[in-house]
Order: C-alpha cells, then structure tokens, then sequence
C-alpha cells in the first residue's frame, strides 16, 4: 500500500487538513502541538488505496522535544512515498526552513501552503509558479478550514503517487539526518526572492482583542470571568436539557419496558431494569450537558485563547514549579484528564511533565462533573447549588497547587518557557459538529465498555446472595461497605456511597449509574431517597473525595505510559487517595465539630 | 550590549547574539529568533512574568531567564 505523511510545523492547521482528506474526527486545536497520536486514515487516491499519516507538528528535525523525536523515528523507520508538508503561508518566511530540511533529505513532497485566507488579508502574496520551480516541487495555496485548494493538493499527491515506484530509503535518510547546513542562507535567499512581507504585519483584530485581554490588571479577571460565565452557560442550558431526558427516559421504562418484561422472571427483569437500563439510563441523561461541556471547551482550545491563559498564568505557574503550559494541561483536564496528560509531550524536561501529570488528574473532569451535579441537585437547596459546585471547583485549584507546591523540590524545573502566540480564529461549524460527535462516540464507547459493565457487578453485589435482602447489609456489597466502614465511617460515607466510591475507580461515569442500581431508583425517586439517607455534610465530603482520588483506570494507564515508570504511577494513586481521604476527613470532623 | 530582557514594550531591536545550549538554540531559531533579525516587544506579563515579542509575522512569548539568553541592540 502507498503510504503519504503529512508534516508540518505546530499550529498549522495540519488536524484540520487531516480531518478534510480522510473525513474522520481528529482532534484540532489551535495550541501548538496538540496533535499527540499518530493517527492515520485510509483514503481512495487515483485508483490506490493509500495510507495517510498524520505526523506531530515539530519545528525543525533535529529537536529535542518528545513530539520532534516521534517524526524523526517515524522517518528513519518507515518508508513513505510521499510528504505532505503544511506551512502556515503567513509565517511562511521562518516556516521554509521545516521543508528545505525536509527536501535535502530526498523525499518527495508536495508543499500545501495553509491559511491562503489570513495571508491574503495580512497582505502578504506569495508567487506559488516561481516557488514552485525553485524548490522544483509543487507548491499550492490552500485553506485547510474551508477546503479551497484541496483538489489541487490531492491531483498533485496523486500524479507523483503515481509516477513513481520506489518508497524512501529509512537508513539513508537517518544518515542524511546527521548532516545538514546552509539551509539557512538557502532559506532567506528564497524568501527574499518569492515572499514579500509588510514591514510590519499588522493582524489587527487579533491585536486589538489582545490589547484587552492580555492586559496587565484586566488580563486575569476577564479570563476568570469569561470561564465562570461559560460554566454557567453550560449549565443554565444544559441541566433543563438533562432533567428532560431523564424524565423521558423514566417515562419509557414506566410505559414501555416494565409491561414488556412483566412476564420475565423476576431476576431476568430486575438485572435489565433495575441493573442496566436505571444505571446507563441515569448516566445517559448527562450526556448532553458533556457535550455542551466540549462544544464550549473545544471553541476556548480552536480560538488560541488557551496560549493567552498561558501567558497571563506563567509567573504564578513559575512560583510553583510549573509553567503556562501547565496551566493550559489543567484547564484541557476539566474535559478530560486523558488527553491532557498526553498533551504534556510538547514538554521536553521530565522534571516537569512528571509534576504537570501529578497535577492534572486532580483537574475536575467532565465524568466526576455529573456526579457532582446529580448529588447537588439532590441535596442542595436550588439558591446553593451554584455556589457548591464552585466551591468544588475552586477546591480543584487549590488541591492542584497544593500539589504542584509539595512536590517541585521532587521535580525541579529546568524547561525554558517558549511559546508561539498564535492570531485569535473562529473555528468553522463543521469543527465544532465533528467534535461534538467525537464526544459521543466516545461516550458511547466508554458506555459499552465500562458502564455496563459496571451497572451489572453492581447489581450482582448488591442483589446477591439471593438469601439477602436486595443493597441490605448482607449482601456482597453490604459486607464490602462494611469491610471498609473503619476507613470510610470518619469521613461520612455510608456503605451505598462506598461501592459506588469502588467502582468510581474504574470510571466517574459508573458513579451515578451505581447509585441508581444500588437504590433501585432512578431519577426524582433516587434523589429523594438519597436525601432521606444522607445530610449535606455527607455529600460534600463524598463529593470532595470522588473530586481528588484517582479519576479513572483510563487515566492511571495514560500515566504509566506516559511517564513510562511504574513507581510514578502508584506515587499518583497513593497521593490521590491521600489527599483525597485527609481532605474529606477535615471537612466532614471540621462540619460536624462545627455543629452542621 | 542590551538584552532582550532589558526592553521596555512597544520598543524595536535587532537580535545581535543568541547565547543558549542547543535545545534553546534550536527551539529560538525554529521560532525565528536569529542573528540580525528585528523584532518588537509588544507587552510584558504582570508580576515578572513572560514578555511577548513580535518578528516578523510570528508572535512568541518568553521568560526574562530565556530573554536573557538574546543580545540585542536597541533601534
């Protein structure tokens, strides 16, 4: 099979272009380099089937960063037949560089020059026929965000695809990789002949935006303001949407299911409804509010606004051992703690990414995020329900810092702080839709790989021995609950709240599903049932433990694989449970003592 | 001789010498920072922190630890 790479610098729009051609749902991210996977597709290309590559953005080939070293490995072990390489054309003048190194290694290429439209409006032409016939490669304009130029791209792959027949040469490219110079003089000698640049680029709108909101008192509270009134928006939207579905959900069981499996054996109905259909359906209901959630967070990542925070944050980062960038992880944490820990590749020293990744899974994440809502909308008054969840919010940060304070003698910072700050741009509506649907695949498939899973063990437990009454204290999980009552009594939490505390371990999603298997309940019955059982100093405290202890199974891998250390991964497990238990402990004594 | 780090926002210089180990120096090179380039302080973050600078079309944002690394001379 034909294979084509695509490669080009951070931040070029290189997701985007991938999505086009392979119509597939990457991620894109106006943050440089946040393609962290290599993802590829395959695509129908003049006859072949041919395989496309997206590379991480790197800025030249001899770096040192994670993401650089994953390109060069790729290329010094996979033969390809073609490059794609991505420039930005309004930074076209440092860019060429990526692609003169590129072309003195041989390959054959095919020069797409992205972001035709902000280079036209920055004034600056490039003359693609003459560029084309001093790199003697074909050079076309396009627009990765609205499609233009993209047949021409393609006809061009196709046409050298098709000439030729011999792949790369892997060896000879790594040895050619160890040599390499004048690139320099040959770069601005092109530039100065086919680029014409104003003297001074003015990119007005993204100049006067940031003259506000890089300011230096306004910069910071505007960017608190702008993420506290996002959050509301989420859910002023959203919880009416939740409460909806889960009424027609209840409201499909009552009318439809309980007739259809009133003629099934007792256990069979009770581990379809009871089990499954309450748990999935209860966790179900929240789906819309996470997809609000990304929709929000993937238009605050796409629009660069993500490298402002960064600058705006550095000094205070600095204080605590880590930098902008770090705070950028922890924000893309609130989505999901996964792919922010893979983000922490674009960081080069250790000592660094090792405090960043044992800071991020304390990062309130879109999972425990519907725990939360569904305990405060059981056992807070509406009037407190804002103020709880900021609270929790807030105690997100301040476990985070905690953390990073305790911890950055361990892991002593030595990165240099660099960041490119790119122009502000509106993602199209076809990004906004594809992530959107991005998100529900993948709740989907956490549903059908975890929550089912997880709703049915919990009915077991809590339904079995037979000889028990049904989540009664003789059940398996009842004598778990009890197993652990000497720890978990301290701190508030009862036995219900301890399994679903056991299989929030695999994942936050479980929490809410468990709870409504373990009540036999679902929807207005299960909060009520709750609140009859638990007072609001026993929710706070459960809360704040689900908060801190370990997020999920998929979030310890991602640790181990990307520190690559066993030890570190425990060390992130033990000190999460840690903080998790002492934190509640203080709490819950500190309220009771209180008098509450 | 100047540093980078020594500038006030909304001056212009040109970059006379970059003193760096080579992961800097490739990192600042890839991003355009290179000997004889002009460039432009556009602002400096609160409470010492980073500075953003402007060349060309690219805009970065760095630490005054790494602006220390780049000799200028004002224009």
């Amino acid at each position: 099979m034909k294979r084509i790479a695509l490669l080009g610098m951070p931040n070029t729009g290189k997701s985007t272009l991938f999505n086009r051609i392979s119509g597939a749902s990457a991620r894109v991210g106006n943050w440089p380099g946040i393609t962290v996977d290599l993802l590829s597709a395959k695509i129908l290309l003049g006859g072949h089937i041919v395989e496309l590559i997206d590379l991480p953005g790197i800025y030249d080939l001899h770096g040192f960063s994670e993401d650089e070293q994953v390109v060069r490995h790729f290329l010094t072990n996979n033969p390809v037949d073609l490059l794609v390489v991505l420039l930005n054309s309004t930074q076209i003048d440092r860019q060429l560089s990526l692609l003169l190194q590129l072309k003195k290694l041989g390959f054959p290429i095919v020069l797409a020059l992205n972001m035709a439209d902000e280079a036209k409006r920055a004034g600056i032409t490039i003359n693609t026929e003459s560029l084309s016939a001093a790199l003697a490669l074909p050079v076309v304009q396009i627009s990765a965000k609205y499609g233009d130029g993209l047949p021409k791209v393609l006809q061009a792959a196709t046409e050298i695809i098709n000439q030729q027949h011999a792949k790369t040469n892997p060896q000879s490219i790594a040895l050619l990789l160890q040599e390499e110079n004048e690139i320099e003089h040959e770069m601005q000698a092109l530039v100065q002949r086919h680029v014409q640049i104003p003297a001074t680029l003015n990119d007005d709108t993204t100049d006067k935006i940031d003259k506000l909101l890089l300011h230096k008192w306004l910069g910071l509270p505007l960017f608190f303001g702008a993420m506290f009134i996002l959050f509301q928006l989420i859910f002023t939207v959203g919880a009416p949407i939740q409460e909806g579905l889960a009424w027609v959900l209840d409201l499909f069981r009552a009318q439809l299911l309980d007739p259809l499996f009133a003629n099934t054996p007792h256990w069979f109905s009770g581990l379809m409804l009871d089990g499954i259909y309450n748990g999935v359906a209860t966790v179900a209901a929240f789906v819309p509010i996470i997809i609000l959630f990304f929709l929000v967070m993937s238009m605050v990542e796409d629009s660069g606004y993500l490298s402002r925070a960064a600058f705006l944050m550095d000094a205070i980062m600095a204080r605590m051992g880590l930098d902008g960038r770090s705070f950028v992880m922890m924000l893309m944490g609130f989505g999901c703690n996964v792919p922010a820990i893979m983000g922490t590749r674009i960081m080069r020293s250790r000592a660094i990414r090792l405090l960043t990744m044992l800071v991020i899974p304390l990062s309130l994440c879109s999972a425990r995020l519907q725990v939360f809502i569904f305990i405060i909308a059981a056992l807070f008054a509406p009037k407190h329900a804002a103020l709880a969840l900021f609270a929790l919010y807030v105690m997100s940060f301040f476990t985070m810092f905690l953390t990073a304070v305790l911890f950055q003698n361990q892991y002593k910072n030595t990165e240099p702080f660099i960041l490119e700050l790119p122009p502000y741009r509106f993602p199209t509506f076809r990004q906004i839709v594809l992530r959107g649907w991005h998100e529900v695949k993948h709740f989907l498939n956490r549903a059908s790989k975890f929550i089912i899973l997880g709703v049915v063990l919990v009915w077991l437990l809590s339904n079995f021995p037979s000889s028990a009454a049904p989540a009664s204290l003789d059940t398996y999980a009842g004598k778990i609950g009890i197993f652990f009552a000497p720890v978990l009594d301290p701190i508030g939490i009862n036995h219900e709240l301890a399994i679903a505390l056991i299989f929030g371990f695999v994942a936050k999603e479980i929490v809410v599903g468990a709870l409504a298997v373990i009540y036999g309940l679902q929807g207005d019955a299960l909060m009520a049932q709750m609140a009859s059982q638990i007072d609001w100093v026993q929710a706070m405290s459960f809360m704040l433990f689900t908060l801190i202890y370990t997020p999920c199974l998929s979030t310890i891998a991602t640790i181990r694989n990307e520190s690559k250390s066993t030890a570190f991964m425990w060390l992130s497990i033990a000190w999460s449970l840690a903080l998790a238990w002492l934190v509640s402990f203080v709490f819950y004594q500190g309220a009771r003592y209180l008098g509450f | 001789m100047q540093f980078l780090s020594q500038l006030q926002a909304g001056q212009r210089a040109v970059i006379s010498a970059i003193e760096a180990d080579e992961f800097l120096f490739h990192r600042l090179s890839a991003l355009g920072f290179r000997v004889g380039r002009p460039l432009s302080i556009m602002r400096q973050a609160n409470f010492g922190g980073p500075i953003q600078v402007r060349l060309g079309t690219t805009d970065v944002i760095l630490r005054a630890s790494e602006a220390n690394r780049i000799h200028i001379n004002a224009i």
